[in-house]
């Protein structure tokens, strides 16, 4: 232990640090602490002089073990360990301080307790890093397949991107078709495209390509294995199609005496039957039998379809199949639902008629919807006179979601654009404030404004059929105040639009749980780092794009299924990953077989060798959890890198300062270095 | 946050602050102090932190550890319960710690002053709150000094026979 040599290197991190911590003061204390060579502080660590300054000692000075006292290790230890290893250390016997994050940052009014706090924290590193050992990282081969799961626009991106590379993909779907809610909008702004013209093809070719395996109808139950090897059980639910038989000709739904309404393509604003295709470009054209609603399965009788189907297609009996892959990568897709607008009870959705949803106003203007593309009051003849549309619902409001939709603002000046040119109502948007910081956003915006739209500011406060000024009979009353005259406005109107918030799915925080990733509070997955690693997620090979991750726009959604795809096409092109060698191992020596490692295991990586009567970890399926470490009776099980008596070091360093002197001297077993 | 002056809360701390150790999982409440930070969500500077990949790597040895050698308490935070990164080590965590508050109570640790808690990685609004509770909390109890009522338990510097028998080596 004694010709171990550590480097302790403070970083200033500019002003973040050393604004806050007296780093020149940690640094020399450091210098104090027993097996410390050396101690110096210095203005950027993480910059290339920061890093060939460890590099020049390491050779200089023989240092064996190194601290760097900066940001946290999520941010730079990475970048630290390649630095100890082009010195020629192993990279396992560094240790990152997290002086930033965990102290300079959160206790800025208090250089001395941030500066005392930052002591602890390197008392730590210096403690444990004397513990550690060397390490190899373990080489995992990446298979080459990805697993794509949602098809909307995002995933469709990431799966013709991957597949034109020339690699494998599996896409699953939930709904019988792919293509997500673009498929349902009818514009898009603000070019104001035809969206199905611009998605169709694509989906086309999601459902052509040679390289596309296509799981529509089909949901992911279960995900084992790391990055380059995961096993992901795949639920393909009974279409009840032989989908091998059929043409997709269409005389089974023609004939189908149910009549459902329809809640998810056509938003609960029309009808489909039992046996359908959800809309005419849907991929694959199959359609399927919803057993829920199927007058078959209710009465046992009916079978319409399967008499009127000329190839013989109709499989009543067909069961839900169980499909397992093997993958390398996974890209989740998985996209947003609509905010409930029943949630405000003051806008009266669900009670008043004539109050739409955005998505119903999206399925109503487009032409392959319920009314043709006519936009009509709930009685489905009468045109409106005045449309109000108001933003922000379940949006930035502290009661539902306080973030932002993204989208909402340029949805409702674009539905504005639409009401004008189909039926020359005039148009009141209320907005609390209009955000359009897009490329032709603005411009648009500016459009809008010319067409004649009335934009009023202020968040309404309540849409009612009370009636109480002439001229407000039978109309829908929005209140509002106006915020930029300063008065409260009614405004009578004849069908009110509510811009309803993105919400992530119901079960999100279920399927994050299910790939092994985080959501934040809201739901949506998180990201890797929200700024420099937006599609890559805390577990390696697992990466998220669109919606899924936060509410986002078609050319958001489409640039980030570009870039997983690319952050996956990386990983196949290595061909091989190094994986962090933190697992546990089992001295067979010690162990007295009591087998109580066995069961705790969550990944069941630990068998139990019979022959010898012990326990053993089987690295390939341990993650490094450390549960067997705590729980073995006879201590024998070690958690790498993060041994028992590493952490034991670590606490009697992060208390430095309540240890006494003589304590001190026995626990750390040797004497102050020179103070530099 | 200005440093407060906790002897105004109890006089027994005269001269020091209350010592926190803290227990945060790599994946979750980890990462949700360095949230807290990003974020600049002021809190005590009482917290002393050290990372584990998961609480169910927590070995109760750990818990007494930090009281022997002069914290005032132990937080110890994982994922939240069903989000765990190893699908359950905060409920072996659970299991654990329950038992080893009901331990220490024998041994004149009041159970408050070891407590568990959770924070997404996206809550570093959650952990600073938690941090601070029990600050406040510890700050009311007053120091543990429990090395002083330990001493006759179990030898400060322990001998190479009981470290054997301890750590089966």
């Amino acid at each position: 232990m004694t010709e171990e040599k550590v480097g302790v290197y403070v970083c200033h991190c500019g002003h973040n640090i050393a604004g806050t911590v007296d780093v020149e003061d940690v640094a020399e204390w450091a210098a104090g602490m027993p097996n410390v060579a050396i101690s110096r502080d210095y203005k950027f660590m993480c910059s290339s002089l920061g890093q060939e300054l460890v590099e020049e000692d390491v050779k200089e000075y023989g240092l064996t073990r190194i601290v760097v006292a900066a940001c946290s290790p999520h941010m730079h230890e990475p970048t630290f360990r390649r630095a100890c290893e082009r010195a020629g250390l192993n990279p396992y016997l560094f240790e990152m301080a997290n002086i930033r994050e965990h102290a300079s940052w959160v206790h800025t009014d208090d250089i001395n307790a941030a500066t005392e706090k930052a002591k602890a924290i390197v008392g730590g590193s210096i403690r444990r890093v004397m513990e550690l050992e060397p390490l190899e990282p373990f080489i995992a081969e990446i298979n080459e397949p990805t697993l794509v799961v949602g098809g909307g626009i995002a995933g469709i991106n990431t799966a013709l991107e991957i597949a034109n590379a020339g690699h494998p993909v599996y896409m699953v779907e939930r709904e019988p078709s792919i293509g997500g809610h673009m498929a349902q909008l009818d514009k898009t702004f603000p070019t104001l495209d035809c969206s199905a013209c611009i998605l169709t093809p694509k989906m086309f070719d999601v459902g052509n390509h040679p390289n596309i395996t296509l799981m529509t109808y089909s949901e992911v139950e279960q995900v084992d294995g790391y990055v380059g090897n995961f096993t992901v059980r795949v639920r393909k639910k009974a279409r009840k199609i032989i989908t091998d038989l059929c043409t997709g000709c269409g005389d089974c739904w023609s004939r189908c005496p149910a009549k459902v309404v329809d809640d998810v393509y056509e938003a609960g604003l029309g009808y489909r039957t039992a046996i359908y295709r959800p809309f005419p470009q849907a991929v694959p054209k199959y359609p399927v039998i919803d057993v829920d609603t199927c007058i078959y399965y209710e009465k046992g009788t009916c079978k319409a379809c399967q008499k009127f189907c000329p190839t013989d297609a109709i499989d009543f009996d067909q069961e839900d199949e169980i499909v397992v892959l093997n993958v390398g990568n996974i890209v989740l897709a998985t996209g947003y639902k609509l905010f409930d607008a029943r949630k405000v009870p003051q806008y009266g959705y669900g009670r008043l008629a004539n109050v739409f949803t955005s998505m119903e106003f999206e399925r109503m203007v487009n032409a392959s919807g319920p009314t043709g593309g006519k936009v009509l009051l709930r009685d489905g003849v009468t045109e409106p006179q005045t449309v109000g549309i108001i933003h922000c619902v379940g949006s930035r409001d502290r009661s539902y979601n306080q973030y932002c939709s993204n989208t909402c603002c340029m949805a409702a000046l674009k539905f504005a654009h639409l009401v004008k040119e189909r039926t020359g109502a005039e148009i009141y948007n209320f907005y609390i404030d209009i955000r359009t910081p897009s490329k032709n956003y603005e411009e648009f915006y500016h459009r809008i404004l010319e067409e004649g739209a009335h934009l009023i500011r202020g968040r309404a406060a309540e849409v009612t059929d009370a009636a109480r000024l002439p001229g407000e009979e039978g109309k829908l009353i929005i209140q509002a105040e106006d915020t930029l005259i300063g008065k409260q406005r009614r405004i009578p109107v004849d069908m009110v639009v509510l811009m309803a918030a993105m919400e992530p799915y119901d079960d999100a925080v279920e399927v994050s749980h299910r790939f092994g990733i985080g959501c934040s509070e809201a739901g949506f997955f998180t990201e890797k780092h929200p700024k420099l690693d937006p599609v890559a997620t805390m577990t390696d090979g697992v990466f998220i794009a669109g919606a899924c991750a936060g509410p986002k726009d078609i050319p958001e959604s489409v640039e980030q299924g570009a870039a997983a795809a690319a952050r996956v096409l990386t990983l196949i092109g290595q061909g091989e990953i190094e994986i962090e060698p933190i697992r546990a191992t089992i001295d067979e020596d010690r162990c007295s077989g009591c087998r109580i490692c066995n069961n705790l295991c969550p990944y069941s990586a630990i068998e139990f060798v019979e022959d010898l009567g012990v326990s053993r970890v089987n690295p390939a399926l341990c993650k490094g959890c450390g549960t067997c470490v705590a729980a073995c009776p006879s201590q024998v099980i070690e958690g790498q890198h993060f041994t028992f008596d590493s952490i034991m070091a670590q606490i009697e360093g992060v208390l430095y300062d309540r240890m006494e002197d003589t304590e001190r001297v026995t626990y750390l077993g040797s004497q102050p270095a020179e103070a530099k | 946050m200005p440093e407060k002056n906790y002897s105004e809360i109890n006089p027994a701390w005269e001269g020091r602050k209350p010592v926190i150790v803290g227990f945060l999982c790599n994946w979750c409440s980890y990462r949700a102090a360095d949230l807290a930070g990003t974020s600049r969500f002021g809190y005590p500077a009482t917290l002393r932190d050290i990372r584990i990949m998961c609480t169910g790597r927590l070995d109760p040895t750990f818990v007494i550890k930090a009281l022997r050698e002069g914290a005032d308490g132990v937080l110890v935070m994982g994922c939240h319960p069903h989000q765990c990164h190893y699908d359950e080590g905060n409920y072996k965590a659970m299991r654990r710690m329950a038992l080893l508050r009901r331990t220490l109570a024998q041994l004149g640790v009041h159970p408050d002053r070891v407590q568990l808690g959770w924070a997404s990685a996206a809550q570093g609004a959650l952990f600073t709150e938690t941090v601070t509770a029990m600050t406040e909390r510890i700050a009311e109890l007053g120091p543990l000094e429990w090395r002083d009522t330990i001493e006759d338990i179990a030898p400060r510097t322990p001998s190479p026979e009981i470290e054997e028998v301890a750590h089966g080596k």
